[in-house]
């Protein structure tokens, strides 16, 4: 390891690292607008220039020079600080200065170095450069005379997000960030963009001229639109949650959020459940929760517990699942599903649910099978990872399911379940493939395991994973990609069938015969609603969708910003939200709501706070606890519950998601969503911009 | 406006392929290039197109980006990026006049005023049937001042010399490309100084 | 002055046959076989001995790039670049090898690729050198043919490819790793160094980028001797050298001399004088438009080679010698260049994008006389902001002409501003 002097401070660090980043290890900052440690090395904004000896008598850019043995760096000697501010002039006579109706203002990288290294005038006296307007679609807002043509946009496109469309064109003064053709950036991590610009070049397109941050309150949380368990900040203002940001996470999201997380929160506001309503008529009428309540006990009042059932939804958290399963079975029903797309998993085996290498897993994998999944769709911050993995080299990808656009090379193998078949037997040339890598990776979607046959499917996938060794010492890549934020919550907190309790089909099956006549659905809304026959139910949930449309009683819950809630995600990672806003109106937390309920229904739920539940969460499964380490169960034969794991179908594997922008009751009350659906949903887009 | 920015007023051709003898061309330079490494010949392939076309059009920057697996952006950014692509139709006679240094100490001023005056359109300017260009250094700089005309050189020019080639451009006549002065190509005029031997 | 016997480049202005026939007669690709058969050290070495530094401008040791070549071929096999993208303002010596004497090059490439085991080799030619890349392919196709590279190159058992690779218009290409992107399909945008070529250049493989006339000039040097060529000139500078001369001289022409020429010989025996006699002189820019500008006083007396302008802070650059007599607008001429830097800027890093653009603007003001006298400093302050704080040396070479007219005709500069300023007019432009 070299060692060399920085500032006076003698620094060892691993061979190849760049002066910059040795400067990083001990504390020294050192300005710079182009540099991003995710993103290969540019060097082109000069910001980081330091004196290093021995050298040429000139400085030396410190993001892309290499360490060597006996160099004196200094970053803050007369020379460097010249240099930096001979840069930070440059780059602002052609900025437009117009900080004060700028969104980046407050949190600007340019901003903040001016501070440090700008000069209180001006020198030049020249014509400024306009640059003029660019269309990169309904999420990224453009203002390019600000562009100070750091590429990390086009580099994040090109290396990250793998939609090589932004470009520099032309040349010289006149070079210009661009998609060239005016049309919107067909990433499902664009939003990314927006974080990585270091000016106010691109913002926000739907938080454009509304908060400043110091306004903002700034909470911690957790992404519940997709099963990664994205780390975010959410931005609010009074009520209202006005943004949301990636945070850092190595291990889960890095730094980047796909775009769902980051623009569906308009969704947040419109078709909310802000009042209990109960159904008199035929119509859902506004009622006071204790109207609500007693329409629901006078309903449970002498009803069996074998007619009654409850599925969660999506975007449930752990508390209120906990809660309404505990409620259940005081009422007498085991009728309880959370995967209300009736996926197949062993519940018994954890392994057989889990994305069990962990997303972080991705790095060390050398081969992989996506099997009825569409990562890019279904969880576009997993499906980077993979395209990074992929960049790094000596990565065979493959996939059985319909033909994708990953974002990178991949083969498609067919999207049979014979292929599958052939795979898991060794008969399929991949087979050797999986069976020869060092750390072969399967990743098991929705669209496998929500078929009819998916128990099948897990099965074979099982067997596929013991026979070519995805699953071996110190190693498993068995991997389960879910869709929902609750789904890996639900089956930990028990959210399942109890003994002859029903699953969901049993339920469906049920309501449609008569033999259940009570469904409790806790935002629920991917189920096929008409199936529900002639049953009463109850919908407690946050957005007035399929649900509440169907619901006999609606009880307003909160969505995951308005509560301190727990998710588990789809690596059996258990993070919390917490409130940044309070639920509209008469809306109140989940677990709250089923507590209270539990009293007027003479079932009381011994738990009286927050903590408590937390606790029996910690009392059902490990993954709640913070103190207790998850056991791992050894590697076992899977996807059989009922002993025979039945026919495998002929039909091709398909993603369960066939609108990105649009999934779940928050996206879908979404304008920007909407929007997105429209650009994108079209498949080829047309020329916007100009044209209008 | 230069050619090397798009008249958003002129419509993009609705298709573009190279003819069969460019596609013969296309695939030799291809070849030049290691397997896998067909990107090189983006430029080569751009130039074909847009001698095939008269200019670049994004129809057919497409087409290049297509036939060689490129990212479409990747191919616009050398198209913008290099001066030689013309992304806008010229005129007819497209006349680039270099006025650097070189040409510029020997009267390349004049030659700009002869163009104008056989043309009768401002210098910078461009019509159906003129394009007067400014470039950059042609790189014939003993030989200032110098312009380029459909892959030629015309050297040592004078304001007379210049009108004379210009109208004879105009006219549609014979062109002899070199130096208008009759000396030999670099060699000082009225004779080399070296190499007399052999001259 | 240099004999004719020691010139190399014998058909410079194309009084003869350029191709195959010509060239071997003129000596051309005579006991090339042999020279290979010495093997790739012998040729390295004769280089290096020769004390030939590079053609292209900047004057770095040619036989030294080479040896930084890997020498055994790894996974990556290795490239020779040959760099013809000739765009200096006031140079134009590369094209009259490429049209009138081919062959050298031709033979150049194969000597110089299989001295660094490269088994292909790229000319990099301007694109507006269309005539001259129809010459050079035509001697690259009759070497085929001949059997002169290609399988077996020369019956040497190298395998040998060339090709020529055009440009399209973007100065900056003459930039080693900007020519290398260039040669990927890409836009010319230089690289960050290191990685040196030599290490990752073409396709990320070990890459040595060589000037025309340096490639060119090989196959004499092995024939003659490294001596030969190392006793022509100064030590440290030997050699022959062409030279361009333009501007406002009776005769502008390009000439093979030796190294170290006075440059006022070099202008009277040559170029038939500066226009109105040498007393009519008022500046030179010895090296291309990226070296400073010298006055009279230093142009009396100085030599043509790297160290004695570099004494004078300029630099020999790519010997292209542009005079300006007195009746040149200094400002103007310079203001050009200035106009020519921002143009050529690739627009990648901040100085340069940004920079040249101002100090063009600031210099059209001035030619104008419609600056203060203050903003001479100022001009002077943001040419050293850009100088030395780039990628590549664009940079520089934007900076340097301005440093040039500033030291060495600020009074000049004082007294237009301040003129314009009394009389509230310009002043003529002595030149137009």
């Amino acid at each position: 390891m070299p060692k060399l002097t920085i500032d006076g401070i003698e620094v060892e660090v691993p061979a190849g690292s760049t002066v910059l980043q040795a400067a990083e290890s001990i504390g020294i900052e050192i300005p710079r607008f182009c540099y991003h440690e995710r993103l290969s090395i540019a060097g082109n904004c000069r910001m980081c220039l330091v004196e290093v000896s021995p050298g040429p008598p000139k400085p030396a850019a410190s993001c892309a020079l290499p360490v060597a043995e006996g160099m004196i760096v200094k970053t803050d000697s007369p020379l460097a600080v010249k240099a930096r501010k001979g840069v930070m002039e440059f780059l602002l006579i052609n900025h437009p200065l117009d900080c004060p109706i700028c969104d980046q203002g407050g949190e600007c990288d340019l901003q903040d170095q001016a501070l440090a290294f700008g000069y209180d005038r001006s020198r030049y006296n020249e014509p400024k450069r306009a640059v003029e307007e660019k269309y990169m679609g309904p999420l990224v807002s453009t203002e390019m005379t600000r562009c100070i043509h750091c590429t990390r946009c086009i580099r994040f496109a090109t290396e990250v997000a793998g939609v090589p469309e932004l470009g520099a064109v032309g040349r010289g003064e006149h070079m210009e960030v661009t998609t060239y053709v005016e049309r919107a950036i067909d990433s499902e991590l664009s939003g990314n963009l927006v974080d990585l610009c270091p000016v106010g070049a691109l913002t926000n397109k739907a938080y454009a001229y509304i908060a400043r941050p110091w306004e903002l309150k700034k909470t911690e949380s957790i992404d519940v639109f997709d099963a990664v368990g994205t780390n975010i900040r959410i931005d609010s203002r009074g009520g209202e949650v006005l943004r949301v940001l990636p945070r850092i996470n190595e291990d889960v999201n890095e730094e980047w959020l796909a775009d769902k997380g980051r623009y569906a929160i308009d969704g947040l506001k419109r078709q909310r459940l802000d009042r209990p309503y109960v159904r008199k008529d035929g119509r859902l009428q506004p009622a006071t929760w204790a109207e609500a309540f007693g329409a629901i006990a006078e309903r449970v009042k002498g009803a069996s517990g074998a007619s009654m059932a409850a599925l969660a939804g999506d975007m449930a958290c752990a508390e209120s699942m906990v809660l309404l399963r505990d409620l259940m079975s005081s009422l007498g029903s085991r009728s309880l599903d959370c995967r209300q797309d009736g996926a197949a998993f062993d519940v018994t085996q954890r392994e057989s649910y889990l994305f069990n290498s962990g997303i972080a897993g991705i790095d060390e994998a050398d081969a992989l099978l996506i099997v009825g999944s569409n990562p890019r769709w279904e969880a576009p911050v997993i499906n980077a990872r993979i395209r990074k993995r992929y960049l790094r080299g000596g990565f065979k990808v493959a996939m059985i399911g319909e033909p994708r656009d990953l974002t990178y090379k991949h083969e498609n193998l067919g999207a049979g379940v014979d292929v599958l078949r052939q795979v898991a037997a060794g008969t399929h040339p991949f087979a050797e493939v999986l069976k020869v890598a060092e750390r072969p990776m399967i990743i098991l979607g929705m669209g496998a395991l929500t078929r009819p046959d998916g128990a099948a499917v897990l099965a074979l996938a099982n067997t596929l994973a013991t026979d070519l060794g995805v699953v071996k010492d110190g190693w498993n890549g068995f991997n389960v990609l879910h869709t929902a934020a609750a789904r890996v919550g639900g089956l930990e907190a028990g959210f399942v069938p109890g003994p002859n309790g029903r699953d969901l089909e049993g339920i469906l099956k049920g309501c449609e015969s008569g033999a259940v006549d009570f469904v409790y659905l806790l935002g629920a809304d991917e189920i096929p609603m008409a199936r529900l026959g002639k049953a009463f139910v109850v919908y407690q949930g946050s957005h007035g969708d399929a649900g509440a449309m169907r619901a006999d009683v609606v009880l307003p819950g909160a969505a995951y910003t308005e509560k301190d809630a727990t998710y588990v995600n789809t690596e059996g990672r258990c993070q919390r939200t917490h409130r940044a806003v309070f639920p509209p109106g008469d809306a109140r937390e989940d677990w709250a709501i089923l507590r209270a309920l539990s009293e007027v229904l003479g079932h009381k739920l011994p738990q009286d706070s927050l903590a408590q539940v937390r606790d029996r969460l910690a009392s059902v499964s490990a993954v709640f606890d913070d103190d207790t380490a998850v056991p791992v169960s050894a590697w076992g034969t899977f996807g059989e519950p009922g002993g025979e794991p039945g026919e495998l179908a002929d039909a091709p594997f398909e993603s369960v998601i066939t609108t990105y922008y649009m999934t779940d009751p928050i996206s879908r009350a979404s304008r920007t969503m909407a929007e997105c659906t429209e650009v994108y949903g079209k498949g080829n887009q047309q020329r916007t911009g100009t044209n209008g | 406006m230069s050619s090397h920015a798009p008249d958003p007023n002129v419509p993009e051709p609705a298709s573009f392929a190279f003819t069969e003898a460019n596609m013969v061309e296309a695939t030799k330079i291809i070849a030049k290039y290691p397997a896998g490494r067909q990107r090189s010949a983006v430029m080569p392939l751009l130039d074909i197109a847009q001698r095939q076309e008269g200019w670049l059009s994004r129809t057919a920057m497409d087409y290049v980006a297509d036939l060689l697996s490129v990212p479409p952006i990747r191919v616009y950014e050398v198209a913008t990026f290099y001066t030689m692509y013309r992304l806008r139709p010229t005129g007819k006679h497209h006349i680039e006049l270099c006025t650097n240094i070189a040409c510029w100490l020997r009267g390349s001023d004049d030659v700009k005023r002869a163009a104008e005056d056989v043309f009768g359109v401002p210098f910078g300017s461009s019509n159906d049937d003129v394009t007067l260009e400014e470039v950059e250094c042609a790189g014939a700089c003993v030989n200032a001042p110098v312009v380029a005309y459909k892959d030629d050189y015309y050297e040592d020019l004078t304001y007379d010399t210049a009108k004379a080639l210009f109208q004879a451009m105009k006219d549609g006549k014979p062109l002899t490309p070199g130096s208008q002065i009759g000396r030999q190509t670099s060699c000082p005029e009225g004779g080399p100084t070296t190499l007399k031997e052999s001259a | 002055m240099l004999q004719d016997r020691d010139r190399i480049f014998t058909n410079l202005y194309g009084f003869h046959d350029p191709f195959l026939k010509g060239a071997q007669a003129r000596g051309d690709w005579d006991r090339t076989k042999e020279f290979l058969g010495n093997g790739q050290e012998w040729i390295i070495e004769q280089v290096k001995e020769s004390g030939m530094r590079g053609r292209g401008g900047a004057g770095f040791p040619t036989g030294m790039k080479w040896s930084f070549m890997p020498k055994e071929v790894g996974e990556r096999p290795h490239y020779l670049v040959v760099n013809a993208d000739e765009g200096e303002p006031g140079t134009c010596k590369d094209r009259d090898i490429m049209r009138h004497d081919p062959h050298k090059l031709v033979e150049g490439c194969l000597i110089a690729s299989y001295s660094m085991r490269a088994h292909t080799c790229y000319i990099y030619v301007r694109g507006e050198f269309y005539r001259e890349t129809e010459a050079l392919q035509r001697a690259i196709d009759e070497a085929y043919d001949a059997g002169l590279i290609g399988k077996n190159a020369c019956g040497s058992g190298f395998d040998f490819d060339l090709y020529i690779h055009r440009g399209m218009g973007a100065y900056i290409c003459g930039e080693e790793t900007a020519l290398i992107n260039s040669i990927e399909g890409k836009k010319g945008q230089p690289r960050l160094k290191p990685p040196f070529p030599a290490g990752v250049g073409v396709y990320g493989c070990p890459t040595t980028v060589n000037n025309v006339e340096s490639i060119a000039a090989v196959p004499t040097i092995l024939r003659r001797g490294a001596s030969w060529f190392a006793d022509l000139g100064r030590p440290k500078n030997s050699g022959t050298k062409l030279f361009c001369i333009s501007g406002h001289v009776n005769k502008p022409c390009n000439v093979e001399e030796e190294m170290g020429i006075p440059l006022r010989e070099l202008i009277e025996k040559h170029a038939g004088g500066v226009r109105g006699g040498w007393d009519n002189l008022l500046a030179i820019i010895p090296g291309g438009s990226s070296v400073p500008m010298l006055p009279k006083s230093i142009c009396d007396t100085v030599l043509m080679d790297f160290d004695s302008l570099r004494e004078v802070q300029s630099g020999l650059g790519t010997a292209a010698v542009i005079v300006m007599d007195k009746s040149t607008d200094l400002v103007r001429a310079i203001t050009r260049l200035a106009k020519f830097y921002t143009h050529e800027s690739c627009g990648q890093c901040t100085p340069c994008r940004e920079g040249t653009g101002w100090m063009w603007r600031v210099m059209e003001r001035m030619s104008q006389g419609k600056a203060s006298v203050e903003e001479i400093d100022m001009l002077f302050d943001v040419s050293k902001q850009i100088e030395g704080h780039t990628i590549c040396a664009l940079g520089d070479a934007a900076a340097w002409p301005i440093q040039g007219l500033i030291r060495h005709f600020r009074p000049e500069m004082e007294a237009r501003l301040l003129g314009a300023t009394s009389t509230g007019t310009t002043q003529s432009r002595a030149a137009e």
